[in-house]
């Protein structure tokens, strides 16, 4: 990288939006965090005067607020909202083939998958452990998924690191951020402070080094990554929620009989808001369309979520999961238990969206918490 | 290769109704090739315009020109299912699934346990167990069905009760004045069975209710939990595990299963809605 031994250029709002440019030039398309009709979302970036300039969110349990500042310069200032890349990459509807009748019988042609090359412009590390998390769900088994596997093969990923924390977020607990340690091409940490306002890369792959050749940036001085790495560790410290990750998976296992779940469940409204917004949960549905006239036929896959009684019906027996408490502790128990021995890995990041868009507050670590101190008593 | 997610076309070659509402296809691959599995595994079966369902493989895995299928008529996939003639035509993804572990069990003495439309999952291992016959110890099929109308497979059951290596034994939960074998559920019929329980290892597939009794049952009389073999059912949309439907606990029966070891599905099996 340049020969410089720190290996981190040092960006300014212009050189960023040149690298946006050359992302564009290089023939991907780039996603990244805007603001939509007052709404904090992934959508597409044509330009780094795109972004989500001085806006920033406050979360907590139920609530989220956007806010936009004119004193601050920061384009990355808000830590997350109800997107998540999953939408990119695990698509919330696609049709995997298409069917045509006759009197014969009828043939099946499966949908091609051609994804644009895609760079994802701004991914929390959270976020990025979430897409980890996703790989080894949709690529680690036995059988791949192919439109998972094709457009994750033809996603760029350039990390933002947290230089905040929302008032949901746990991601140190969960050991998924507040820096990006890998998972990335490039991955930056924007400084936008007392005036001064630019961006501490690095690169980890060769494509993510080219790009950012493209771009004519310094190497970073000593002081500009000290302070950078000031902002992330002042994220850290920033967190007040916590999840006690290394105990919690033998914690739910010893207790799908405890009488947390049944308070909880009279407070969830099985909404299944929190599997929507999750980055990780990755359950969908078939669903099968015929043509008016019968002579097509196609096969869609839909997202699902576990909090729908339809999820687990057979003839003959129903709902498997009838009661609301059930839905709630296999929404629970997958993502901090059950994931590690399907997947080798927890089920959940510690992105806090699902505390934010739960329309009533429910908070998984104190969920957490509180199985534990029932368990106590 | 084929993707997972699509279907294979196959024709029907020949249809047979078992009972009121249990019928028995045959199936041969539209691209001419075999159709190759072990018993126990299961297809993702497709009806034009309709849907999907899981469907076990009922047939020989020793031929693999056929592939035959035994389903109940129950909703809107099976009726449909059953409607469908021979020279139509359904969408088949698969095999996929667990299988029933008849290598590691030769020198057993096996009992096999089926309730209802539980025996045609069971059939192919049979048909491997009689093929292989001197490969096992004392082998028994214990069936169960509602009335000796629901009775599958009547003809093939005779021939096999027809064979001195081979017990079996048939009731039914009611039956008239003209019936005059077993009355009562299947799960009784295990105290009638001959087998060395330290060497007995028992296949048991039918409702979940009557799994359970029939692990007790087995268990009651010295036969291992972890030389019991169940098969699950779960809503099912994708069988590959990637859709999340069919979880039970840490595992998918989509994949993990749907045979799975008793000793160690017991856990989760026995643990209410989840
Ligand atoms: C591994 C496995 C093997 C099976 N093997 C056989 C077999 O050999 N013979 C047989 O008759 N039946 C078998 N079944 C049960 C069969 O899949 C159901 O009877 C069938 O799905 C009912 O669908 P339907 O549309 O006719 O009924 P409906 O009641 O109309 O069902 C609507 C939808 O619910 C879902 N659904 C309903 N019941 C079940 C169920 N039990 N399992 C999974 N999804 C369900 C399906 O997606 C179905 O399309 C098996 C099930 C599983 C999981
Ligand atoms: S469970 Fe909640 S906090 Fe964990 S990854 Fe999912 S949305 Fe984020
Ligand atoms: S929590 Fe529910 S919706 Fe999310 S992956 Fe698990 S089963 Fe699927
Ligand atoms: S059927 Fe889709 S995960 Fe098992």
């Amino acid at each position: 990288m340049n020969g410089e031994s720190s290996g981190y250029s040092a960006l300014t709002p212009a050189q960023f939006g040149a690298l946006v440019a050359a992302l564009r030039q290089a023939g991907y398309a780039v996603a990244g965090p805007r603001v939509a009709d007052g709404e904090f979302v992934f959508g597409d970036v044509s330009s780094s005067a795109g972004l989500a300039a001085g806006y920033a969110d406050e979360q907590k349990p139920g609530r989220y607020l956007l806010s936009k500042s004119a004193k601050s310069a920061a384009l990355f200032g808000v830590v997350n909202g109800q997107h998540s890349w999953k939408k990119y990459l695990f698509s919330q509807q696609e049709t995997l083939w298409r069917a045509r009748g006759s009197s014969g019988g009828f043939s099946v042609e499966q949908e091609p998958c051609r994804p644009a090359k895609s760079a994802f412009l701004g991914v929390r590390p959270c976020d990025i452990a979430a897409i980890r998390v996703q790989d080894a769900v949709f690529t680690g088994g036995a059988c791949a998924d192919t439109y998972y596997k094709t457009r994750r093969e033809n996603a760029l990923i350039i990390a933002a690191n947290c230089t905040r924390a929302s008032g949901n977020c746990f991601c140190d607990s969960m050991g998924s951020g507040p820096r990006a340690r890998a998972g990335f091409d490039l991955a930056f940490t924007e400084v936008a402070e007392n005036g001064a306002h630019y961006f501490v890369f690095e690169a980890a792959t060769a494509a993510g080094k080219q790009l950012l050749s493209k771009c004519g940036a310094p190497a970073a001085s000593a002081a500009q990554t000290r302070k950078a790495d000031a902002l992330i560790e002042s994220a850290r410290a920033a967190m007040t929620k916590k999840l006690d990750a290394k105990n919690i998976k033998a914690l739910l296992y010893r207790n799908y009989e405890n009488p947390r779940w049944e308070q909880t469940a009279k407070r969830c409204l099985a909404c299944a808001n929190c599997t929507m917004v999750c980055p990780t949960c990755f359950c969908s549905t078939m669903e099968d369309q015929t043509s008016l006239d019968g002579a097509q036929a196609s096969r869609a896959r839909r997202a699902d979520s576990c909090f729908t009684l339809d999820f687990s019906w057979i003839h003959g027996g129903g709902s498997v999961r009838p009661a609301a408490s059930s839905r709630y502790r296999q929404w629970m128990t997958h993502k901090l238990a059950t994931w590690h021995d399907q997947f080798g890995t927890s089920g959940c990041v510690g992105c806090g969206r699902c505390i934010t868009w739960c329309p009533v507050g429910i908070d998984i670590t104190e969920e957490a918490a509180a199985i534990a101190e029932a368990e106590a008593d | 290769m084929q993707d997972p997610m699509t279907p294979r076309r196959f024709r029907i070659a020949r249809t047979l109704r078992e009972t009121k509402d249990i019928f028995t296809w045959e199936l041969r691959a539209e691209d001419g090739g075999e159709f190759a599995f072990s018993p126990g595994q299961y297809n993702m079966v497709y009806i034009y315009g309709i849907g999907e369902v899981p469907v076990s493989i009922s047939g020989d895995a020793a031929d693999r020109r056929k592939l035959l299928h035994t389903t109940r008529a129950v909703g809107a996939v099976t009726e449909a299912m059953r409607a469908l003639k021979k020279g139509d035509m359904a969408g088949v993804r698969g095999p996929f699934g667990s299988v029933w572990p008849l290598d590691k069990l030769e020198g057993k003495d096996i009992v096999l346990v089926a309730g209802g439309v539980g025996l045609p999952p069971l059939r192919p291992a049979v048909y491997h167990i009689l093929r292989n016959r001197a490969k096992y110890g004392r082998c028994t099929l214990l069936c169960g069905a509602r009335t000796p109308q629901d009775i599958a497979f009547a003809q093939e059951l005779e021939r096999w009760r027809g064979r001195l290596d081979f017990d079996v034994h048939v009731t039914v939960d009611s039956a008239g004045p003209d019936w005059r074998g077993n009355v009562g559920v299947v799960t009784t019929l295990v105290s009638r069975a001959v087998f060395t329980p330290e060497k007995t290892a028992a296949l048991v597939c039918g409702p979940e209710i009557m799994m359970r009794f029939a692990a007790a049952e087995l268990a009651n009389r010295g036969v291992r939990e972890d030389s019991m073999y169940i098969t699950l059912e779960r809503n099912m949309k994708c069988g590959i595990g990637l859709c999340g439907h069919c979880q039970l606990g840490p595992v998918f029966i989509c994949k993990d299963g749907p045979v799975f070891n008793y000793g160690m599905i017991k856990q989760w099996f026995l643990k209410r809605e989840i």
